[in-house]
């Protein structure tokens, strides 16, 4: 049987950033003393990095393929000054306004992947060149100044939370019990695809991981999943946004593992030539990644818009980088066929805290970047450093 | 003055898992011009980096001596100090950068780091002058010609102060008003006291102008003919090149042949960036049920650009002829198409073409039909473990797991997971390119055999090789390509190696039924 250690040697890539991440939650937490961790704050994290998350999503498929997108910022700018134009001064109904938006955001994508795919201008410059257009046209389009106030339902988007069913009290406050029902759910439904997982594995003759190390795991697991509940439930319950969040990440992890479209984008990235040769339309494929791409930036400029109840013109400044370092810290690599989406969404975790934590020391906006671009290197330096002793 | 400039006393140099070279001795005399003759993968190519020190000293057995010293070269550099100047077959000049520039790359005719021009371009003058360039120093290298690209490395090595240049198939990509001017340089050179050694696949050439010619054979020299002393026959030459013992290297075969399955016509095909070249033209060929088809050539002939054009167009521009299976036209305009008809193509570079090296083993073997391992776009994984492990067994894939990554797997394994991918595909036409490059001999008897079962479930097979043994102990009807042509077609039983050699390197064209 192997030792916990060895265990832990093989697994350091998947684990590492989670252990990192931990280790600078726990950091923060007693520098703050105990900020960090409070329902209110933990609430505020979530909201401040999902649209992160959600541009990780379709920014891990990019990175995957191979290639790389500076635009989404611009993008969700753009995108929420539309939905601005749209909803309070034309006052579209915003539920169709949303759609029309994603609609358009796809569209950029598309505009994107044609000239990345298909006229095979580097995607950097086609994406820089997005970053300069998109970020000019929303100027244009709101004309220098903010949009709003945009009304409650839309507001809601990203300021909501999930409703209550039930009136208890802890500690002489509201307790949010729907949150907790729901991360028991969450919690049973992990363990149980896990537990799948592991049964196929050995079905098929594989070797598995001890099964004390199983139960550690899922331990560890459902106690992360509860504890958040926990914090969560203490505050105002579930946001909206983690209503959005958490299915969109199940469903790209669910995309990049087990289907047909995830695998062709890992074998593209991987080596385009066999991949091309191997009857994979890789034109379209990388088109339909930067049309995913597009669609997520427009989700999340939306999500953004709604959270600062305006579409201002400099909105999203600087999302491409926290975005795109997310997903080299979750282990990504910057020459394609590399990555996954639960290390995309880990790095942005880890990017959300920092700045938070940070934040809360009243450490200043101009240490906290350089801090982050050390951090950045060492975490990418870290990987490639395991690369090589392994290989 | 001694009686041998160079002397190479037996070198061995070997790779794992192939003796490239084996106890090779090869000396050249003063201001001669000695021909360097033999297969692809004789060894000559190998030979010459031995020499020029690519391959370092240390990592070959044998000793070099040059002008009566011993020689231990460690890199390119240090041959090139004492005078040996090898010029490759992929010229290696800066395309956007003027001649002066390039003649003096790595060389520059500077003070303090700061390039003195007016020295440099009176210099260019003189070279080009020697080597008959008429062209202005400061034309850009990508606006001439391959011909007189060819000069500006004889410049080039001129500029070294060569004593014995080393020319790695001069003439391969010229046209024939070149070529002549080349030899004729090599000529003027050898009165100067220049010695060459000249490889060359061109024997008409090799006749005309070497004073010696050593012949190489599966890494080892077969002999050495002095051209003063006898006239020597191109057949000459091609016996010497050839005749090896061919039992027990393939597996017997019984091949059941009937009706064609897969032909293409009048097929035409121009190079993507020349526009003006053909590296296709009026291909017409078939296979049978049943059947192995070899086509046979030297490197560059355009055996790949054929298949790789028949395979979705993956290859070439203007492409134009039509493609019959089972006597039906199909479309085979994009590889999935192609694929969908029941054609694969195991590309020649298993590493740059062929596998996801990053990935594992089994998501390369599915690949290229991932339809059936899933259900609606989803990844059905057990059934693709099982048929996985399927191909594993039955292609004897040596790994420790199905999950192991491809770039861990020796050549042959590799192989064998291009192979594997090909045939979960599940094609009635098979084109392999090269099937067998860079693989030991048991890997290569194990692929035959898998070839050999392929063709007995009547899928046709076309295999590109450049051992002329392997096609003439695995084809049943051998094709031989020049030029994007096709110059000859033999049934396998006619055939001999001197026959197909024939073919090869004969300038007019022959058909033969």
């Amino acid at each position: 049987m192997k030792t916990l250690s060895t265990l832990f040697k093989n697994n350091i890539r998947e684990y590492g950033m989670l252990i990192a991440l931990i280790a600078i939650m726990v950091f923060f937490q007693i520098r703050t003393e105990g900020i960090l961790m409070k329902p209110v704050n933990i609430t505020n994290l979530v909201l401040q990095n999902s649209y992160i998350i959600i541009m990780g999503l379709g920014m891990l498929l990019v990175i995957v393929a191979g290639w790389i997108d500076l635009s989404i910022g611009s993008i969700a700018a753009f995108v929420g000054a539309i939905a601005g134009i749209l909803i309070v001064k034309n006052d579209v109904n915003y539920g169709l306004a949303i759609v029309i938006c994603l609609g358009i955001g796809a569209l950029i994508g598309a505009w994107q992947g044609y000239w990345v795919a298909y006229v095979k201008i580097p995607a950097f410059i086609v994406t820089l060149a997005g970053m300069l257009i998109f970020r000019g046209l929303t100027l244009v389009i709101v004309r220098g100044e903010s949009i709003g106030p945009f009304p409650v339902g839309f507001q809601k988007l990203s300021s909501g939370f999930i409703p209550d069913f039930f009136q208890y009290q802890y500690q002489g406050k509201p307790f949010h019990t729907t949150t907790i029902l729901i991360g028991l759910l969450v919690a049973v439904l992990l363990i149980f695809l896990d537990f799948r997982t592991r049964k196929n594995q050995q079905k098929y003759g594989f070797e598995v991981t001890p099964f004390y190390f199983f139960v550690i795991k899922n331990a560890a697991i459902t106690a992360a999943v509860m504890g958040f509940c926990f914090l969560m439930a203490r505050y105002k319950g579930i946001p909206n946004v983690l209503v959005i969040l958490f299915p969109f990440v199940a469903i790209y992890a669910f995309i990049t593992n087990q289907t047909v479209i995830g695998r062709r984008i890992y074998a593209m990235g991987g080596n385009e030539k066999a991949a091309r040769l191997s009857g994979v339309n890789t034109p379209r494929l990388l088109f339909y990644t930067f049309v995913n791409m597009g669609a997520l930036a427009a989700l999340a400029g939306m999500i953004v818009a709604a959270r600062l109840n305006s579409a201002t013109p400099n909105a999203g400044e600087g999302f491409e980088l926290d975005v795109i370092a997310a997903c080299f810290i979750g282990g990504a690599s910057a020459s394609g066929g590399i990555g996954t989406i639960i290390g995309a969404v880990v790095g942005a975790f880890f990017i959300g805290v920092m700045n938070n934590g940070m934040s809360l020391l009243g450490v200043g906006i101009d240490w906290q970047q350089a801090i982050k671009g050390f951090v950045l290197l060492l975490a990418v330096f870290f990987d490639v450093y395991n690369k090589n002793k392994s290989g | 003055m001694p009686d041998v400039i160079l002397e190479m006393r037996n070198i061995t140099k070997t790779f794992p898992g192939v003796k490239a070279l084996d106890n090779v001795s090869f000396s050249v005399s003063p201001g001669e011009i000695h021909a360097l003759v033999g297969e692809n993968g004789a060894g000559k190519s190998t030979l010459m980096k031995v020499l020029s020190g690519v391959y370092p000293y240390g990592s070959y057995d044998g000793e070099i001596y040059f002008q009566g010293k011993e020689c231990r070269f460690q890199d390119i550099n240090q041959s090139e100090e004492v005078g040996l100047v090898i010029i490759h077959q992929e010229l290696a000049l800066i395309p956007f950068l003027s001649i002066t520039e390039n003649l003096f790359l790595g060389n520059e005719q500077a003070k303090y780091g700061v390039i003195h021009w007016n020295e440099s371009i009176s210099k260019t003058k003189e070279l080009l002058e020697r080597v008959g360039l008429h062209e202005s120093p400061n034309t850009l290298i990508t606006n001439m010609g391959v011909g007189k690209q060819q000069l500006v490395e004889i410049a080039k090595a001129l500029a070294k102060r060569v004593k014995l240049l080393i020319l790695d198939e001069p003439t391969a990509s010229l046209n024939e008003t070149d070529s002549e001017k080349l030899l004729q340089l090599l000529l003027q050179f050898k009165a100067q006291g220049i010695a060459s050694i000249l490889i060359s696949h061109k024997l008409s050439e090799v006749s005309k102008v070497a004073d010696s010619i050593t012949i190489l054979r599966d890494g080892a020299t077969i002999e050495t003919l002095d051209c003063q002393k006898d006239t020597i026959t191109e057949a000459r030459i091609i016996r010497g090149m050839v005749g090896r013992d061919l039992t027990h290297r393939f597996p017997p075969r019984d091949s059941k042949i009937s009706e064609t399955i897969f032909e293409v016509r009048d097929w035409n095909a121009y190079h993507p960036l020349h526009a003006d070249r053909k590296v296709s033209n009026n291909v017409n060929i078939h296979v049978r049920k049943g059947e192995v088809v070899g086509i046979a050539g030297l490197m560059g002939a355009g055996r790949t650009e054929l298949a790789m054009s028949i395979f979705g167009r993956a290859y070439g521009t203007r492409i134009s002829g039509t493609a019959y299976k089972n006597g039906q036209a199909v479309d085979i305009s994009t590889i999935d198409k192609a694929i969908a008809n029941g054609i694969a193509y195991a590309t020649e570079d298993r590493k740059v073409y062929g596998l996801i090296l990053i990935e594992e083993i089994k998501d390369n073997i599915t690949l290229a039909n991932l339809d059936a391992v899933s259900d609606v776009g989803i990844i059905n994984e057990p059934k693709e473990l099982t048929v996985t492990r399927e191909y594993r067994d039955k292609l004897n894939i040596k790994c420790s797991s199905i999950l192991q990554l491809a770039v861990n797997l020796s050549g042959g394994n590799q192989q064998k997971v291009v192979l594997s991918k090909w045939l979960f595909a599940n094609p009635d036409i098979l084109i392999l390119d090269e099937p067998t490059r860079g693989i030991d001999v048991g890997a290569k008897y194990e692929i035959y055999s898998i070839i050999n079962r392929l063709a007995s479930e009547g899928k046709g097979i076309i295999m590109i090789s450049s051992e002329l043994p392997e096609i003439l102990g695995v084809c049943d009807r051998i094709y031989v390509m020049r030029e994007g042509k096709i110059v000859g077609e033999v049934p396998a039983k006619d055939a001999s190696q001197e026959i197909i050699m024939k073919y090869i390197m004969t300038q007019q064209e022959v058909v033969e039924q």
